[in-house]
């Protein structure tokens, strides 16, 4: 891991991520990033509701993606693909997501230390300022950082 | 008093579609409150090998509603349950085995639930994850 590697893409990697496992499933996929946030996509589907009477996302789905976009928040503002660990992660609801609309999570990377990242966002399935959910969580770092390397 | 044949019946017909689209199973009834169960497979799987954190998460939180759920039961009472928000623990990363998941009322009041869940793996005191959820119960429409 030594050699120089090109700074962490989240557009290119999201091809990667999202063909497979628990994202992949979801379908998940690309929405946008900056510097230090990236907004991922969950798209409408009829077997993620979370009641049987009401035609609301299940909030696991929206945890899940919560959770993705921290990661990959981290990673481009560190502009490398350093595994994290969710240690900790708060989603409070503020309304149910519209029915028939798909979700938006964008999360920011705000702090980062030589072992944590601090990450913060939104869900929203219309406008950025009339989210369904805020979130707020802590990363670590778990693989090694070259600069410890002894 | 419903038995537990029934209780369990009733209980498991209730788990969301999300739940049974993850293949969140009820495992079994332990203290009239049912313990959740998830299979490792593609469907959870985060970094290879390792269950997502969202997968987790999931778990915890269907755990949750379903203890609730079992409790409201009890009590003959039918809200309909709305998150107010979920704090979640990650303890260690979760393997490719099977994890289960219970959640215990902390508190039940009229409007508002406080429900701790706990997920573990192979040894039930050394949870992988823990989490602590408000759900607000509200009169169903008529």
């Amino acid at each position: 891991m030594t050699t120089p590697l090109p700074a962490f893409n989240p557009q290119e990697s999201a091809k990667f991520f999202f063909r497979h496992g628990h994202a992949g499933w979801l379908g998940m996929e690309y929405e946008d990033h900056g510097s230090d946030w990236v907004e991922l996509k969950l798209p409408w589907r009829e077997d993620l509701l979370g009641e049987e009477d009401r035609h609301v996302l299940a909030s696991g789905p929206i945890i899940s993606l919560m959770d993705m976009a921290s990661g990959m928040a981290i990673w481009t503002t560190n502009k490398t693909f350093t595994p994290v660990a969710t240690l900790d992660l708060r989603v409070d609801y503020q309304r149910p997501a519209r029915e028939r609309s798909a979700v938006i999570a964008r999360a920011q990377c705000y702090r980062v230390t030589r072992s944590a990242a601090f990450v913060r966002g939104v869900a929203y399935d219309d406008h950025r300022d009339d989210p369904v959910a805020h979130m707020a969580g802590v990363f670590m770092t778990i693989g090694k950082d070259p600069r410890l390397a002894k | 008093m419903p038995n537990d044949h029934d209780t369990a019946q009733k209980g498991a017909g209730q788990l969301p579609i999300y739940a049974r689209s993850l293949g969140i199973k009820l495992h079994e009834w332990e203290d009239n409150i049912p313990v959740l169960q998830v299979g490792f497979g593609p469907f959870v799987e985060g970094r290879p090998g390792a269950l997502h954190g969202g997968a987790t998460s999931g778990l915890l939180e269907n755990a949750g509603y379903a203890a609730l759920r079992a409790r409201l039961q009890e009590e003959g009472r039918d809200p309909q349950l709305k998150p107010i928000n979920i704090t979640v623990q990650f303890l260690s990363a979760g393997k490719q085995k099977p994890t289960y998941a219970k959640g215990r009322i902390t508190r039940l009041g009229r409007r508002n639930a406080n429900v701790s869940v706990e997920a573990w793996q192979d040894e039930r005191d050394r949870p992988i994850a823990t989490a602590v959820m408000n759900i607000l119960m509200a009169d169903r429409a008529k």
